[in-house]
Protein backbone atom coordinates (compact mmCIF):
# COMPACT_ATOMS: atom_id res chain seq x y z
CA UNK A 1 0.00 0.00 0.00
CA UNK A 2 1.49 3.58 -1.15
CA UNK A 3 1.75 5.80 1.36
CA UNK A 4 -0.05 8.99 1.34
CA UNK A 5 0.79 12.83 2.78
CA UNK A 6 -2.26 14.60 3.78
CA UNK A 7 -2.06 18.16 6.07
CA UNK A 8 -4.35 18.24 8.66
CA UNK A 9 -5.33 22.09 9.28
CA UNK A 10 -3.83 24.90 9.48
CA UNK A 11 -8.11 25.37 9.07
CA UNK A 12 -9.89 22.28 10.32
CA UNK A 13 -13.35 22.31 11.77
CA UNK A 14 -12.13 20.35 14.85
CA UNK A 15 -9.09 23.13 15.64
CA UNK A 16 -9.70 26.55 16.92
CA UNK A 17 -6.47 27.92 15.79
CA UNK A 18 -4.17 27.11 13.39
CA UNK A 19 -1.82 23.91 13.70
CA UNK A 20 -0.51 22.11 10.73
CA UNK A 21 0.15 18.36 11.19
CA UNK A 22 1.66 16.60 7.90
CA UNK A 23 0.63 13.33 8.51
CA UNK A 24 1.51 10.13 6.47
CA UNK A 25 -1.35 7.45 6.40
CA UNK A 26 -0.71 3.95 5.04
CA UNK A 27 -4.50 2.92 4.03
CA UNK A 28 -6.02 4.60 6.73
CA UNK A 29 -3.12 4.48 9.66
CA UNK A 30 -1.46 7.19 10.36
CA UNK A 31 2.46 6.51 10.03
CA UNK A 32 4.31 9.37 10.63
CA UNK A 33 3.37 13.10 11.42
CA UNK A 34 5.11 16.35 11.04
CA UNK A 35 4.18 19.85 13.24
CA UNK A 36 3.80 22.95 11.49
CA UNK A 37 3.70 25.62 13.43
CA UNK A 38 4.14 29.44 13.41
CA UNK A 39 0.88 30.15 11.67
CA UNK A 40 -0.01 32.79 14.82
CA UNK A 41 3.48 34.00 15.80
CA UNK A 42 3.31 37.79 16.69
CA UNK A 43 5.71 38.62 18.75
CA UNK A 44 5.00 39.15 22.23
CA UNK A 45 8.22 38.49 24.16
CA UNK A 46 10.15 41.13 22.19
CA UNK A 47 7.03 43.27 22.34
CA UNK A 48 7.22 42.79 26.38
CA UNK A 49 10.86 44.36 26.44
CA UNK A 50 9.33 47.35 24.63
CA UNK A 51 7.00 48.24 26.78
CA UNK A 52 6.58 49.48 30.38
CA UNK A 53 6.73 46.53 33.19
CA UNK A 54 3.24 47.78 34.26
CA UNK A 55 1.70 47.90 30.86
CA UNK A 56 2.87 44.35 30.02
CA UNK A 57 0.56 42.97 32.87
CA UNK A 58 -2.41 43.68 29.86
CA UNK A 59 -0.02 42.29 27.56
CA UNK A 60 0.57 38.75 28.53
CA UNK A 61 -3.27 38.24 29.31
CA UNK A 62 -3.31 38.62 25.62
CA UNK A 63 -0.37 35.56 24.94
CA UNK A 64 -3.69 33.46 25.12
CA UNK A 65 -7.66 33.87 25.34
CA UNK A 66 -8.46 31.12 27.24
CA UNK A 67 -5.37 31.32 30.07
CA UNK A 68 -5.70 34.92 30.11
CA UNK A 69 -5.72 35.58 33.96
CA UNK A 70 -3.48 33.15 34.43
CA UNK A 71 -0.65 34.44 32.15
CA UNK A 72 -1.49 38.02 33.82
CA UNK A 73 -1.15 36.24 37.51
CA UNK A 74 2.30 34.27 37.07
CA UNK A 75 3.86 37.49 35.23
CA UNK A 76 2.84 40.20 38.43
CA UNK A 77 3.98 37.38 40.83
CA UNK A 78 7.18 37.23 38.78
CA UNK A 79 7.73 41.32 39.05
CA UNK A 80 6.39 40.88 43.06
CA UNK A 81 9.25 38.30 43.48
CA UNK A 82 11.94 40.49 41.80
CA UNK A 83 10.77 43.29 43.57
CA UNK A 84 10.08 41.98 47.35
CA UNK A 85 6.22 43.03 47.44
CA UNK A 86 4.50 40.63 49.53
CA UNK A 87 0.72 41.13 48.83
CA UNK A 88 -2.18 41.15 51.04
CA UNK A 89 -4.00 37.95 51.63
CA UNK A 90 -7.35 39.08 50.25
CA UNK A 91 -5.63 39.38 47.00
CA UNK A 92 -4.06 36.09 47.20
CA UNK A 93 -7.46 34.49 47.94
CA UNK A 94 -8.80 36.57 44.91
CA UNK A 95 -6.62 34.99 42.75
CA UNK A 96 -7.09 31.63 43.40
CA UNK A 97 -10.56 32.20 43.32
CA UNK A 98 -10.40 33.99 39.60
CA UNK A 99 -8.24 31.27 38.81
CA UNK A 100 -10.40 28.81 39.25
CA UNK A 101 -13.05 30.68 37.52
CA UNK A 102 -10.13 30.10 34.38
CA UNK A 103 -10.25 26.85 34.93
CA UNK A 104 -13.89 25.96 34.84
CA UNK A 105 -14.59 28.09 32.27
CA UNK A 106 -11.65 26.44 29.96
CA UNK A 107 -12.53 22.94 30.95
CA UNK A 108 -15.95 23.48 29.86
CA UNK A 109 -14.92 24.98 26.30
CA UNK A 110 -13.05 21.95 25.81
CA UNK A 111 -15.16 19.25 26.98
CA UNK A 112 -17.93 21.11 24.61
CA UNK A 113 -15.06 21.44 21.91
CA UNK A 114 -13.99 17.38 22.57
CA UNK A 115 -17.57 16.36 22.14
CA UNK A 116 -17.71 18.15 18.84
CA UNK A 117 -15.02 16.40 17.58
CA UNK A 118 -16.61 13.02 17.66
CA UNK A 119 -19.55 14.64 16.26
CA UNK A 120 -22.02 14.98 19.63
CA UNK A 121 -23.65 18.61 19.18
CA UNK A 122 -25.98 18.49 21.76
CA UNK A 123 -23.48 17.84 24.10
CA UNK A 124 -21.40 20.38 22.97
CA UNK A 125 -24.03 22.65 23.12
CA UNK A 126 -25.00 21.92 26.59
CA UNK A 127 -21.51 22.33 27.67
CA UNK A 128 -21.05 25.78 26.15
CA UNK A 129 -24.40 26.84 27.63
CA UNK A 130 -22.94 26.00 31.12
CA UNK A 131 -20.21 27.92 30.03
CA UNK A 132 -22.25 31.34 28.93
CA UNK A 133 -22.86 31.18 32.55
CA UNK A 134 -19.16 31.17 34.12
CA UNK A 135 -18.58 34.05 31.42
CA UNK A 136 -21.47 36.28 32.69
CA UNK A 137 -19.98 35.69 36.09
CA UNK A 138 -16.21 36.72 34.72
CA UNK A 139 -17.80 39.62 32.81
CA UNK A 140 -19.90 40.27 36.17
CA UNK A 141 -16.56 40.52 38.30
CA UNK A 142 -13.89 41.25 35.72
CA UNK A 143 -15.73 43.74 33.54
CA UNK A 144 -14.86 41.51 30.42
CA UNK A 145 -16.28 38.03 29.27
CA UNK A 146 -12.67 36.70 28.94
CA UNK A 147 -10.06 38.62 29.39
CA UNK A 148 -10.28 39.81 32.70
CA UNK A 149 -7.56 42.28 33.63
CA UNK A 150 -8.07 41.37 37.50
CA UNK A 151 -4.82 40.98 38.58
CA UNK A 152 -2.48 43.96 39.23
CA UNK A 153 1.28 44.27 39.82
CA UNK A 154 0.63 44.27 43.99
CA UNK A 155 -2.54 42.32 43.71
CA UNK A 156 -6.08 42.01 42.32
CA UNK A 157 -7.35 45.22 40.68
CA UNK A 158 -11.46 44.05 41.00
CA UNK A 159 -12.29 43.15 44.51
CA UNK A 160 -15.65 41.72 45.23
CA UNK A 161 -18.27 42.75 47.19
CA UNK A 162 -20.61 40.74 49.44
CA UNK A 163 -23.39 41.38 46.85
CA UNK A 164 -21.46 39.63 43.89
CA UNK A 165 -20.24 37.11 46.39
CA UNK A 166 -23.57 35.60 46.95
CA UNK A 167 -24.66 35.86 43.11
CA UNK A 168 -21.54 33.54 42.36
CA UNK A 169 -22.10 31.44 45.04
CA UNK A 170 -25.59 31.08 43.71
CA UNK A 171 -24.65 30.58 40.41
CA UNK A 172 -21.25 27.78 40.93
CA UNK A 173 -24.33 26.07 42.89
CA UNK A 174 -26.44 26.08 40.00
CA UNK A 175 -23.70 25.16 37.40
CA UNK A 176 -22.79 22.08 39.82
CA UNK A 177 -26.60 20.96 39.18
CA UNK A 178 -26.13 21.58 35.56
CA UNK A 179 -22.87 19.58 35.33
CA UNK A 180 -24.55 16.66 37.38
CA UNK A 181 -26.53 16.25 34.46
CA UNK A 182 -24.53 16.25 31.50
CA UNK A 183 -21.43 15.25 33.02
CA UNK A 184 -22.36 11.16 33.21
CA UNK A 185 -22.81 11.75 29.73
CA UNK A 186 -18.93 11.79 29.02
CA UNK A 187 -18.44 9.35 32.01
CA UNK A 188 -20.71 6.77 30.59
CA UNK A 189 -22.05 6.79 27.25
CA UNK A 190 -21.53 4.45 24.59
CA UNK A 191 -20.86 6.85 22.23
CA UNK A 192 -18.67 9.14 23.66
CA UNK A 193 -16.58 5.87 25.46
CA UNK A 194 -16.10 4.17 21.55
CA UNK A 195 -14.60 7.25 20.12
CA UNK A 196 -12.61 7.84 23.28
CA UNK A 197 -11.22 4.53 25.41
CA UNK A 198 -7.67 2.76 24.03
CA UNK A 199 -7.36 6.00 21.71
CA UNK A 200 -4.28 7.74 21.55
CA UNK A 201 -2.86 5.81 24.73
CA UNK A 202 0.54 7.25 26.89
CA UNK A 203 2.09 5.03 29.47
CA UNK A 204 3.12 6.60 32.65
CA UNK A 205 6.89 6.38 31.62
CA UNK A 206 6.12 7.93 28.32
CA UNK A 207 4.65 11.08 29.41
CA UNK A 208 7.69 11.62 32.42
CA UNK A 209 9.96 11.09 28.95
CA UNK A 210 8.35 13.13 26.87
CA UNK A 211 7.73 15.99 29.30
CA UNK A 212 3.79 16.55 29.39
CA UNK A 213 2.29 18.83 31.78
CA UNK A 214 -1.47 19.18 33.00
CA UNK A 215 -3.86 16.71 32.56
CA UNK A 216 -2.23 14.90 30.35
CA UNK A 217 0.47 13.51 33.05
CA UNK A 218 -2.20 13.17 35.09
CA UNK A 219 -4.62 11.30 33.16
CA UNK A 220 -1.33 8.76 32.92
CA UNK A 221 -1.08 8.36 36.36
CA UNK A 222 1.27 10.91 37.44
CA UNK A 223 -0.04 12.69 40.33
CA UNK A 224 2.04 16.14 39.67
CA UNK A 225 0.06 19.28 40.28
CA UNK A 226 2.13 22.17 40.61
CA UNK A 227 -0.99 23.98 43.21
CA UNK A 228 0.29 21.40 45.38
CA UNK A 229 3.17 24.03 45.75
CA UNK A 230 1.25 26.13 47.20
CA UNK A 231 1.37 29.37 45.07
CA UNK A 232 -0.60 32.16 46.25
CA UNK A 233 -3.26 30.78 48.74
CA UNK A 234 -3.32 26.79 47.73
CA UNK A 235 -1.27 25.92 50.48
CA UNK A 236 -4.14 26.70 52.59
CA UNK A 237 -6.70 24.98 51.14
CA UNK A 238 -7.48 21.44 50.89
CA UNK A 239 -7.01 19.68 47.24
CA UNK A 240 -6.12 16.06 45.85
CA UNK A 241 -4.81 16.35 42.54
CA UNK A 242 -7.22 14.56 40.21
CA UNK A 243 -5.45 10.78 38.56
CA UNK A 244 -6.58 8.66 36.19
CA UNK A 245 -4.23 5.58 35.11
CA UNK A 246 -5.27 4.93 31.21
CA UNK A 247 -3.90 7.33 29.66
CA UNK A 248 -5.87 7.47 26.66
CA UNK A 249 -8.25 10.27 25.54
CA UNK A 250 -11.22 8.70 27.46
CA UNK A 251 -8.90 9.30 30.99
CA UNK A 252 -7.76 12.81 29.83
CA UNK A 253 -11.87 13.73 29.53
CA UNK A 254 -12.58 11.92 32.92
CA UNK A 255 -9.78 13.83 34.10
CA UNK A 256 -10.78 17.13 32.70
CA UNK A 257 -14.39 16.83 33.66
CA UNK A 258 -13.36 15.94 37.56
CA UNK A 259 -11.40 18.77 37.62
CA UNK A 260 -14.33 20.90 36.88
CA UNK A 261 -15.91 19.86 39.98
CA UNK A 262 -12.92 20.06 41.91
CA UNK A 263 -12.21 24.06 40.46
CA UNK A 264 -15.59 25.02 41.65
CA UNK A 265 -15.27 23.54 45.11
CA UNK A 266 -11.65 25.69 45.16
CA UNK A 267 -13.38 29.17 44.08
CA UNK A 268 -16.24 28.21 46.66
CA UNK A 269 -13.48 27.72 49.02
CA UNK A 270 -11.63 30.33 48.57
CA UNK A 271 -14.69 32.92 48.71
CA UNK A 272 -15.78 31.44 51.58
CA UNK A 273 -12.41 31.65 53.25
CA UNK A 274 -12.06 35.69 51.85
CA UNK A 275 -10.11 37.31 54.24
CA UNK A 276 -11.03 41.44 54.98
CA UNK A 277 -9.28 44.03 54.01
CA UNK A 278 -7.30 45.55 51.07
CA UNK A 279 -6.97 43.54 47.83
CA UNK A 280 -3.96 45.51 46.80
CA UNK A 281 -0.10 47.19 47.54
CA UNK A 282 1.32 50.03 46.42
CA UNK A 283 4.66 49.06 44.32
CA UNK A 284 7.06 51.68 43.58
CA UNK A 285 10.40 51.11 41.81
CA UNK A 286 11.74 48.99 38.81
CA UNK A 287 12.24 45.34 39.18
CA UNK A 288 16.34 44.81 39.07
CA UNK A 289 16.92 40.82 39.14
CA UNK A 290 15.74 37.82 37.40
CA UNK A 291 13.11 34.99 38.42
CA UNK A 292 11.13 31.98 37.25
CA UNK A 293 7.83 31.19 38.36
CA UNK A 294 5.58 27.89 37.77
CA UNK A 295 1.76 27.74 37.70
CA UNK A 296 -0.63 25.57 37.01
CA UNK A 297 -2.27 26.68 34.12
CA UNK A 298 -5.99 24.95 33.37
CA UNK A 299 -3.69 22.83 30.17
CA UNK A 300 -1.00 22.26 32.44
CA UNK A 301 2.40 23.81 33.71
CA UNK A 302 3.39 27.52 32.45
CA UNK A 303 6.58 28.65 33.01
CA UNK A 304 7.52 32.41 32.99
CA UNK A 305 11.30 33.96 33.42
CA UNK A 306 11.70 37.32 33.69
CA UNK A 307 14.57 39.54 34.43
CA UNK A 308 14.82 43.46 34.58
CA UNK A 309 17.34 45.65 34.96
CA UNK A 310 16.73 47.93 37.47
CA UNK A 311 14.37 50.43 34.59
CA UNK A 312 11.27 50.55 33.77
CA UNK A 313 12.07 48.45 30.57
CA UNK A 314 12.41 44.62 31.28
CA UNK A 315 15.72 43.17 29.84
CA UNK A 316 14.12 39.35 28.77
CA UNK A 317 10.92 38.17 29.03
CA UNK A 318 10.16 34.24 28.24
CA UNK A 319 7.20 31.73 28.79
CA UNK A 320 7.15 28.20 27.54
CA UNK A 321 3.70 26.81 27.74
CA UNK A 322 1.58 23.57 28.50
CA UNK A 323 0.62 23.63 24.64
CA UNK A 324 4.46 23.20 23.60
CA UNK A 325 5.42 20.72 26.51
CA UNK A 326 2.69 18.72 24.24
CA UNK A 327 3.76 18.56 21.03
CA UNK A 328 5.91 15.77 21.25
CA UNK A 329 3.21 13.91 23.31
CA UNK A 330 0.89 14.69 20.41
CA UNK A 331 3.64 12.97 18.04
CA UNK A 332 3.84 9.84 20.12
CA UNK A 333 0.04 9.55 20.49
CA UNK A 334 -0.59 9.73 17.06
CA UNK A 335 1.19 6.83 14.87
CA UNK A 336 -0.74 3.86 14.60
CA UNK A 337 -4.58 5.43 15.28
CA UNK A 338 -6.79 5.82 12.55
CA UNK A 339 -7.84 8.60 10.07
CA UNK A 340 -10.87 9.26 11.85
CA UNK A 341 -8.88 9.41 15.21
CA UNK A 342 -7.07 12.28 14.53
CA UNK A 343 -9.13 14.91 15.35
CA UNK A 344 -10.04 13.91 18.88
CA UNK A 345 -6.29 12.11 19.33
CA UNK A 346 -5.00 15.77 18.46
CA UNK A 347 -7.83 17.86 20.78
CA UNK A 348 -6.92 15.64 23.63
CA UNK A 349 -4.06 17.74 23.94
CA UNK A 350 -6.52 20.61 24.45
CA UNK A 351 -4.14 22.45 21.99
CA UNK A 352 -3.41 26.10 22.55
CA UNK A 353 -1.77 27.50 19.86
CA UNK A 354 -1.97 31.58 20.12
CA UNK A 355 0.30 29.91 23.66
CA UNK A 356 2.80 27.83 21.72
CA UNK A 357 3.58 30.56 19.45
CA UNK A 358 3.36 33.69 21.11
CA UNK B 1 -28.21 7.14 24.58
CA UNK B 2 -29.64 6.09 27.81
CA UNK B 3 -27.47 8.71 29.50
CA UNK B 4 -28.11 11.08 27.09
CA UNK B 5 -31.94 10.61 27.26
CA UNK B 6 -32.97 12.99 30.11
CA UNK B 7 -31.03 15.63 28.73
CA UNK B 8 -33.02 15.46 25.56
CA UNK B 9 -36.53 15.36 27.30
CA UNK B 10 -35.25 18.47 29.39
CA UNK B 11 -34.37 19.97 26.15
CA UNK B 12 -37.11 19.28 24.20
CA UNK B 13 -39.38 21.10 26.75
CA UNK B 14 -37.73 23.85 28.40
CA UNK B 15 -37.11 27.54 27.10
CA UNK B 16 -33.94 27.84 24.18
CA UNK B 17 -30.67 29.01 26.03
CA UNK B 18 -30.41 31.72 23.78
CA UNK B 19 -32.03 35.07 23.29
CA UNK B 20 -34.69 36.52 20.98
CA UNK B 21 -31.76 39.38 20.19
CA UNK B 22 -33.44 42.44 19.06
CA UNK B 23 -36.49 41.97 21.25
CA UNK B 24 -34.67 40.49 24.10
CA UNK B 25 -30.94 42.54 24.53
CA UNK B 26 -28.48 40.87 26.80
CA UNK B 27 -28.03 42.84 30.25
CA UNK B 28 -24.62 44.81 30.85
CA UNK B 29 -23.63 44.37 34.70
CA UNK B 30 -22.76 48.00 35.99
CA UNK B 31 -19.08 46.79 35.91
CA UNK B 32 -19.11 46.16 32.40
CA UNK B 33 -15.73 47.40 30.85
CA UNK B 34 -17.98 49.04 27.49
CA UNK B 35 -16.42 52.07 26.61
CA UNK B 36 -14.36 55.03 28.03
CA UNK B 37 -15.83 58.84 28.11
CA UNK B 38 -13.64 61.45 28.78
CA UNK B 39 -14.52 64.79 30.30
CA UNK B 40 -12.43 67.58 29.25
CA UNK B 41 -13.97 70.02 31.76
CA UNK B 42 -11.77 68.20 34.49
CA UNK B 43 -8.91 67.47 33.07
CA UNK B 44 -5.91 69.12 33.78
CA UNK B 45 -4.15 67.27 30.89
CA UNK B 46 -1.39 65.96 33.27
CA UNK B 47 -0.48 62.84 30.48
CA UNK B 48 -0.30 60.36 33.28
CA UNK B 49 -3.36 58.62 31.13
CA UNK B 50 -1.52 58.43 27.70
CA UNK B 51 2.03 56.74 29.89
CA UNK B 52 -0.33 54.61 31.81
CA UNK B 53 -2.15 53.08 28.25
CA UNK B 54 -0.77 49.93 27.52
CA UNK B 55 -1.96 50.40 23.59
CA UNK B 56 -1.06 53.88 22.98
CA UNK B 57 -4.72 54.64 22.26
CA UNK B 58 -4.42 57.77 24.18
CA UNK B 59 -2.47 61.32 22.78
CA UNK B 60 -2.36 64.08 24.90
CA UNK B 61 -1.21 67.04 23.87
CA UNK B 62 0.02 69.41 27.03
CA UNK B 63 0.51 72.97 24.88
CA UNK B 64 -2.68 72.92 22.87
CA UNK B 65 -4.50 71.21 25.38
CA UNK B 66 -6.41 68.26 23.06
CA UNK B 67 -6.71 64.59 24.34
CA UNK B 68 -7.39 62.26 21.28
CA UNK B 69 -8.08 58.78 21.26
CA UNK B 70 -7.91 56.55 18.57
CA UNK B 71 -11.08 54.24 19.51
CA UNK B 72 -9.89 51.19 17.41
CA UNK B 73 -6.21 50.96 19.30
CA UNK B 74 -8.75 50.81 22.81
CA UNK B 75 -8.48 47.84 24.37
CA UNK B 76 -10.85 48.87 27.78
CA UNK B 77 -8.44 47.73 29.67
CA UNK B 78 -9.46 50.73 32.23
CA UNK B 79 -5.78 51.56 33.20
CA UNK B 80 -6.55 55.04 32.29
CA UNK B 81 -9.44 55.39 34.54
CA UNK B 82 -7.94 53.78 37.41
CA UNK B 83 -5.11 56.16 37.29
CA UNK B 84 -6.74 59.62 36.63
CA UNK B 85 -5.99 61.51 39.39
CA UNK B 86 -9.35 64.19 38.51
CA UNK B 87 -11.80 61.32 37.37
CA UNK B 88 -11.68 62.93 34.02
CA UNK B 89 -12.23 59.25 32.55
CA UNK B 90 -15.60 57.17 32.89
CA UNK B 91 -15.85 53.74 32.23
CA UNK B 92 -19.16 52.86 30.61
CA UNK B 93 -20.89 49.66 30.04
CA UNK B 94 -22.18 50.02 26.99
CA UNK B 95 -20.09 48.57 24.15
CA UNK B 96 -19.25 50.86 21.61
CA UNK B 97 -21.38 50.20 18.10
CA UNK B 98 -19.66 48.69 14.90
CA UNK B 99 -18.83 51.68 12.34
CA UNK B 100 -17.78 51.72 8.63
CA UNK B 101 -14.79 54.08 9.02
CA UNK B 102 -12.31 54.00 12.18
CA UNK B 103 -12.45 57.03 13.90
CA UNK B 104 -10.71 59.24 15.86
CA UNK B 105 -12.13 61.45 19.17
CA UNK B 106 -10.19 64.61 19.56
CA UNK B 107 -11.46 66.53 22.52
CA UNK B 108 -10.22 70.43 23.39
CA UNK B 109 -10.10 71.49 27.01
CA UNK B 110 -10.66 75.20 27.74
CA UNK B 111 -8.08 77.43 25.89
CA UNK B 112 -5.86 79.25 28.54
CA UNK B 113 -7.44 83.38 27.24
CA UNK B 114 -10.88 81.63 27.74
CA UNK B 115 -10.58 80.46 31.63
CA UNK B 116 -8.93 84.14 32.57
CA UNK B 117 -11.54 86.68 33.92
CA UNK B 118 -12.60 89.35 32.37
CA UNK B 119 -11.30 92.33 33.30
Amino acid sequence: MAKIVTPFGPQHPVLPEPLQLNITYEDEKVVSVAPAIGYIHRGLEKAGELNDFPQNVFLVERVCGICSFMHGMTYCEAIEDIMGVEIPPRAKYLRVFYGELSRIHSHLLWLGLLSDAFGFESLFMKYWAIRERIVDLMEMTGGHRIILSASCIGGVRRDLTDEQIKIIEKTLMEVKNELDRVTPVILKDYTVKKRTVGIGVLSKEEVITLGAVGPVLRASGVAQDLRQTGYEAYGELDFEPIVETDGDCYARAVVRAREVYQAIDLALEALHRLPEGEAQVKVKGNPNGETIRRVEQPRGEVLWYVKGNGTKNLVRMRVRTPTYAHIPALLKMLPGCEMADVPVVTLSIDPCISCTER
Amino acid sequence: MAVMLPNIMRNLFSRPETRLYPAEERILYPHTRGHIEFDADKCNFCTLCSKKCPADAIKVDRANKTWTLDVYRCIVCSACVDDCPKDAIQMIEQWRTPAFSKTVEVYEGPKPEETQPEA
